[in-house]
């Protein structure tokens, strides 16, 4: 889900990344209100012309809404058990829509430009004790470091597959790795001058 | 001018530098030394990242227990893996982070940032994820985003120990090319033996320090008791 920015020139990229982060919590709340499956259907194929629109390959498109997959089945599949197909439909598209559009102003907004919108919007509850660049700093760390993460967890569990090691046992040496990139990023970004 | 005077330094009970007074004023100067004998920690100490549990360190007059930030812009500071330290997700914005805290203009740091893609050879990975980056990519990304905030002394913590012969050689002229005062700690001996000055630790301690073939031939000798 924390896809990377898509470069190409559209009017998806040139609008200004507050302007998507409103349209997306706008359309996230909407959703709630739309209870027909159709005209979700019809929601979803406007979001697929956005893709178009933004020249998105569909491949890209599709390869970002791969990891979100086994949790749409699973809740697919939880709302069929419980109330019925026409709520699994329902719920199922809705969470796509969600999937799809949040990716979509990823892929078209540079992360700088995201985390200006986000300490922008923060900044008048500054007087509160928020501290917008820190914020922002945060949504940077979690999109750089996600993949990371990803990386690391992949190798331990190889590590301990190759020792011919089972189960959670992998758990442990991630956290010891992942504790100790959280110490030596903490100390990267004050020797880089940290978020103020 | 980086200054240490009678520095200690204790992680909890464990005292890992032992009194160490130096003046480093020459513009290349590499540091030597076994696993834990106390480098990184040293190299920690030159900007502010870690404070002497005793003694004073001083850089250019200004001490690192009361100038911290002051210090940290003047002190650039290289760390062994590039993964660390790259912060944004992007290859440009990662550039452009430290920029950002030195008040320019929104102009003149993307002509700084075009500036230091090109420098660097990172040019076609403007946009590019920084994870997706080579070691030696990074590598360079991370010394580049250092050297864009213009500081006056560098401090490099085992800068080629993760790259292959090629990045290691292209990191090498990097930094061997720089006009800032260095500061390097490595176990590379062909690369300490270009620096104007060798300084040898051992056990926290200052074994020897002088000109590099003293030096290296000290530390060669040592290790081989
Ligand atoms: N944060 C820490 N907490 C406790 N002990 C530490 C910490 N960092 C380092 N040490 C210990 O201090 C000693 C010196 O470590 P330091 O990293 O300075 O050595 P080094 O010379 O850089 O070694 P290397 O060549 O392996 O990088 C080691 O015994 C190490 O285990
Ligand atoms: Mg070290």
């Amino acid at each position: 889900m924390l896809s990377l920015y898509h470069e190409a020139r559209s009017p998806v990229h040139r609008s200004p990344a507050g302007a998507k982060l409103a349209v997306l919590l706008a359309v996230g709340t909407g959703l709630f209100f739309v209870r027909s499956i159709a005209a979700l259907g019809a929601v979803l194929l406007v979001v697929a012309l956005c893709y178009a629109v933004a020249k998105v390959p569909a491949r890209v498109g599709l390869r970002q809404l791969r990891p979100v997959l086994p949790v749409l089945i699973a809740i697919v599949i939880a709302q069929l058990v419980l109330t019925g197909w026409v709520t699994a439909v329902l719920v199922g598209q809705r969470v796509l829509v969600l999937v799809a559009l949040a990716n979509l102003v990823t892929l078209t907004t540079r992360t700088s430009a995201m985390i200006d919108t986000v300490e922008a919007v923060l900044r008048p509850l500054r007087p509160l004790g928020v501290r917008p660049e820190r914020v922002g700093l945060l949504v940077a760390l979690t999109i750089r470091f996600v993949p990371v993460l990803k990386e690391q967890a992949d190798q331990v569990r190889a590590a301990h597959r190759a020792r011919g090691l089972r189960g959670t046992r992998f758990l442990t040496p991630l956290l010891i790795k992942t504790l100790r990139l959280a110490d030596g990023l903490g100390s990267a970004i004050e020797a880089r001058g940290g978020p103020d | 001018m980086i200054e240490l005077e009678n520095v200690h330094h204790d992680y909890g009970d464990h005292k890992v530098l032992g009194g160490i007074s130096l003046t480093l004023a020459e513009p290349r100067i590499a540091i030597v030394g076994a696993n834990g004998s106390g480098k990184s920690t040293l190299a920690r100490l030159l900007n502010g990242l870690l404070l002497p549990t005793s003694g004073r360190v001083r850089v250019d007059g200004l001490d690192t227990k009361k100038d911290g930030k002051a210090i940290r812009r003047k002190v650039g500071f290289v760390f062994q893996d590039p993964d660390i330290q790259i912060i944004m997700p992007t290859v440009a914005e990662d550039l452009d982070f430290g920029l950002k805290r030195h008040g320019l203009t929104r102009e003149r740091r993307a002509a700084k940032v075009t500036a230091a893609l090109l420098e660097h050879g990172l040019d076609q990975h403007r946009d590019h994820p920084a994870h997706l980056l080579s070691g030696g990519q990074k590598q360079l990304l991370a010394i580049a985003a250092v050297l864009i905030t213009d500081p006056t002394h560098l401090v490099f913590d085992e800068p080629t120990t993760l790259l292959d012969l090629p990045n290691r050689h292209r990191v090498t002229r990097l930094i061997t090319g720089l006009t800032q005062q260095v500061v390097l700690v490595t176990h590379d001996l062909d690369l300490a033996a270009t620096a104007d000055r060798v300084i040898v630790l051992d056990h926290g301690t200052v074994f020897a320090d002088g000109p590099p073939a003293r030096s290296i031939d000290a530390y060669v000798a040592l290790h081989t008791a």
